[in-house]
């Protein structure tokens, strides 16, 4: 734990992008972004701008009945963005079900993100290929796994980094104390990214801790930043702080990423029956692409042009999302047998053999044969 | 020996106060069992959706006995997920109607202590899929303390469980894990299948002072029925719920329906099926069972829950142990598969339907093979 390491970690919220766009110096963080040019905030900017569009593409295509529901990130963008494009291909995430922007960045094929939500399959993508596991719905399981990912890492002696992403509820179940225990016990080379976005469907995040998420994690021993989850660019170097410290034997690192969950919990909820109204206001003025673009503003990049080509990236997003959601064929019904083992298993080859006689029982008409 | 004699001399002289408030009290002392009294607020017979008979039914409890107390995730201002839990707040308050942090192994864990304590907690699992973090505080606690501490406490804990499939859920939310508990002794285990029997099972099952897990069939939670302030027949006991002559057909939760539709399609082709509602998977009630067959020679078992090692196939050995000589047939088993429970779009292939029973019906007739 004392391995040197660049500049304190900030007791308070990390922030570099003030809610009107005014870049704010830090000492700490800054050295972390100096190789940040403006495309790369346009870069940044675009990404947050994408997302947004196909959550919100999403979430109609649930409306419309195409998917089965779908849990929104509305105001987590730069939560998510920021810390996802700070890592390398060999980094490896495991996230939770509402880090679609995550998949977005680590270049999830879009029809892919919707595979789960519209019935299809219980998993969306090859984890191997974009380095990021098939997301858990159990709350905090995935901090566990991400813990022995990095064990595996650091076995191996390469330089790779797990990132473990879940939410401000989550932090309450067992699986991630034990998930930190183990990582600060071995110094595992892993990232504990929580995204506090407030609630816990109907419980706020004061339900689930007394003390700030990231204080929790000292006790572990493990060192903690507190960043402004709305704030892309602070979002960014903070997660380069903690990836620096994992790469170089100086263990893990707790991430509170403090947000907002604009939306529903999921399209099932009805957020108006738990939380005022008067709290997504004050949130909306901290909303983390207003912020961005008011940065850019001031810096001279937010022309036209550019508003005009994200807006056009965005459509082409929605619109590949759309069409490749309708797109997806239904699973055959005998696939309902598929991948249930690695090895062949005679009691299910048997109930598939018993399934198909039955299938092929009904004539043609869906009558009995 | 009374607790103060138990304790150590120089524990106290340490402490200072370790006798002064007296023995911890003995929930037997303070809870003069467990009435189970009239008047009710359900004034005379009501139509109302099982969610809602559940809902009377665990008001009843909280008016009838201040010692029941209800834990969960979202159970108070939002009533749960699904609504079972709406308005008890309001009326109960936060010190018995409790929002818990996100743990569930801390829910069922606490309820433990709460017993200990005179308390009869009544827990709620979010969905089937999500009690598994509280597994081990289930199967070594709940279920044992009883039997180790040699019948000096009992654990009068209930258990609700959203379970089953049908609604096009995501993966971890339709799961049928009754044979898990069923198989653990030291707990009783209930499935409803109506709104009368939900109210009148889930006061019993809070009256009960053994541990009870009580499943409530998510798909059938919007369902009316007449429900009268009525207990009903006691919570061990199946029920019959169309008399038939042929082939006894043992259902319980969601499938009820569809066991009755499969006995009305039947008679049209000159077959009477006898429908028995389990009620109770655990201990289940093999003198109704026993009966049945042996009027009419032959059992079909129809579950949602796996094939291998699920309740079905118990009752197969029994009923062939005890009737033998009665049986015209083998039982017939018609189940889910022995897979995951799979994703929305297959789901119509893993549940048993009208015409999968029918087809074990003609099975259990010599029809087919
Ligand atoms: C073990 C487990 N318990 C309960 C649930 C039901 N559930 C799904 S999401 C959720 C709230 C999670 O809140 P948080 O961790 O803050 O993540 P967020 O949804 O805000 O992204 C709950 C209780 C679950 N999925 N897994
Ligand atoms: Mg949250």
């Amino acid at each position: 734990m004392s391995e040197s390491f660049p500049g304190e970690i900030p007791a308070n919220l990390l922030q570099l992008v003030s809610p009107d766009g005014e870049r704010m110096a830090s000492e700490t963080a800054d050295p972390w972004l100096d190789d940040v040019l403006a495309a790369d905030l346009v870069g940044l900017y675009q990404d947050m701008v994408v997302v947004r569009r196909i959550d919100t593409e999403a979430t109609a295509l649930q409306r419309q009945g195409e998917l089965g529901l779908w849990p929104p990130l509305l105001g987590q963008e730069a939560a998510q963005v920021g810390s996802a494009r700070a890592l390398r291909t060999d980094d490896f995430v495991f996230t939770s079900y509402r880090e679609n922007a995550v998949a977005w960045c680590r270049g999830v094929g879009l029809t892919d993100i919707v595979r789960v939500w519209r019935g299809n399959a219980q998993s969306g993508w090859d984890p191997y290929s974009v380095g990021m596991a098939t997301p858990a719905i159990i709350i905090g399981a995935q901090t566990l796994h991400a813990t022995g990912w990095a064990l595996g890492a650091q076995h191996d002696g390469t330089d790779s980094v797990a990132v473990a992403y879940f939410g401000d509820g989550a932090t309450s179940e067992g699986d991630v104390s034990e998930a930190l225990v183990f990582a600060a016990s071995f110094q595992a080379p892993v990232i504990f990214f929580c995204q506090n976005n407030q609630w816990a469907i109907s419980e706020p995040v004061g339900l689930q801790s007394r003390a700030n998420l990231v204080d929790r994690a000292l006790g572990f021993g493990i060192p903690g930043i507190r960043v402004d989850g709305n704030d892309v660019l602070a979002v960014l170097a903070a997660t380069r702080m903690a990836l620096h410290r994992a790469r170089t034997g100086g263990g893990p690192t707790f991430i509170e990423a403090v947000t907002y969950r604009m939306g529903p919990h999921t399209t099932a909820d009805d957020p108006t029956r738990y939380r005022p109204a008067a709290e997504l206001e004050q949130w909306k003025a901290k909303d983390p692409i207003l912020r961005l673009e008011r940065l850019l503003d001031s810096l001279g990049l937010l022309s036209i042009e550019l508003t005009e080509q994200t807006r056009g990236l965005a459509d082409a997003a929605a619109a590949e999302l759309r069409a490749g959601c309708i797109g997806l064929p239904d699973p055959e019904p005998l696939t309902v047998f598929d991948h249930v083992f690695a090895t062949p298993n005679a009691t299910l080859d048997r109930q598939r053999a018993e399934y198909t006689d039955y299938l092929a029982s009904f004539d043609s008409t869906g009558g009995k044969a | 020996m009374t607790m103060t004699t138990m304790m150590r001399p120089t524990a106290s002289a340490l402490l200072g106060t370790t006798t002064d408030g007296g023995a911890a009290p003995r929930p037997g002392e303070s809870l003069p069992g467990a009435p189970l009294r009239t008047p009710v607020p359900l004034a005379a017979a009501t139509t109302l959706t099982m969610a809602k008979a559940i809902n009377a039914g665990l008001r009843q409890a909280m008016l009838d006995d201040p010692k029941v107390v209800l834990l969960g995730e979202d159970i108070g201002l939002l009533g749960g997920v699904f609504r079972v839990t709406s308005d008890l707040l309001a009326e109960f308050g936060a010190r018995r109607v409790i929002d818990t942090p996100l743990a569930e192994s801390a829910i069922i864990g606490t309820a433990v202590g709460l017993a200990y304590r005179g308390y009869r907690p009544v827990c709620e699992i979010q969905f089937d899929g999500f009690i598994f973090p509280g597994f081990d505080q289930i199967v070594s606690q709940v279920a044992k303390l009883h039997y180790r501490s040699q019948g000096r406490v009992s654990m009068p804990i209930t258990i609700r469980v959203p379970f089953g499939g049908g609604i096009g859920a995501a993966e971890h939310h339709s799961e049928s894990p009754e044979a898990y508990f069923t198989h653990t002794s030291g707990l009783r285990v209930i499935a409803v299948s109506n709104p009368q029997d939900a109210y009148g099972l889930i006061r019993q099952a809070i009256a009960s002072d053994d541990p009870v897990l009580y499943f409530e069939p998510k798909r059938r939670y919007h369902v009316k029925g007449e429900v009268s302030p009525e207990l009903g027949a006691p919570m061990e006991r199946a029920q019959v719920v169309a008399a038939g002559t042929d082939v006894t057909l043992l259902c319980y939760g969601a499938l009820v329906t569809t066991a009755r539709d499969v006995a009305l399609a039947a008679s049209d082709d000159g077959v009477s099926i006898e429908v028995i509602d389990l009620r109770s998977l655990s201990p289940v009630d093999y003198e109704t069972i026993e009966a049945s067959v042996r009027k009419t020679g032959r059992l079909v078992i129809t579950h949602e829950a796996a094939r291998s090692g699920g309740l079905g196939g118990e009752i197969a050995a029994v009923v062939t142990e005890r009737c033998f000589d009665y049986l015209e047939a083998a039982p017939v088993r018609v189940t889910g598969f022995d897979i995951p429970y799979p994703p929305a779009k297959l789901e119509s292939h893993h549940l048993p339907d009208l015409d999968r029973i029918l087809d074990g019906v003609d099975r259990a007739l010599g029809r087919r093979r």
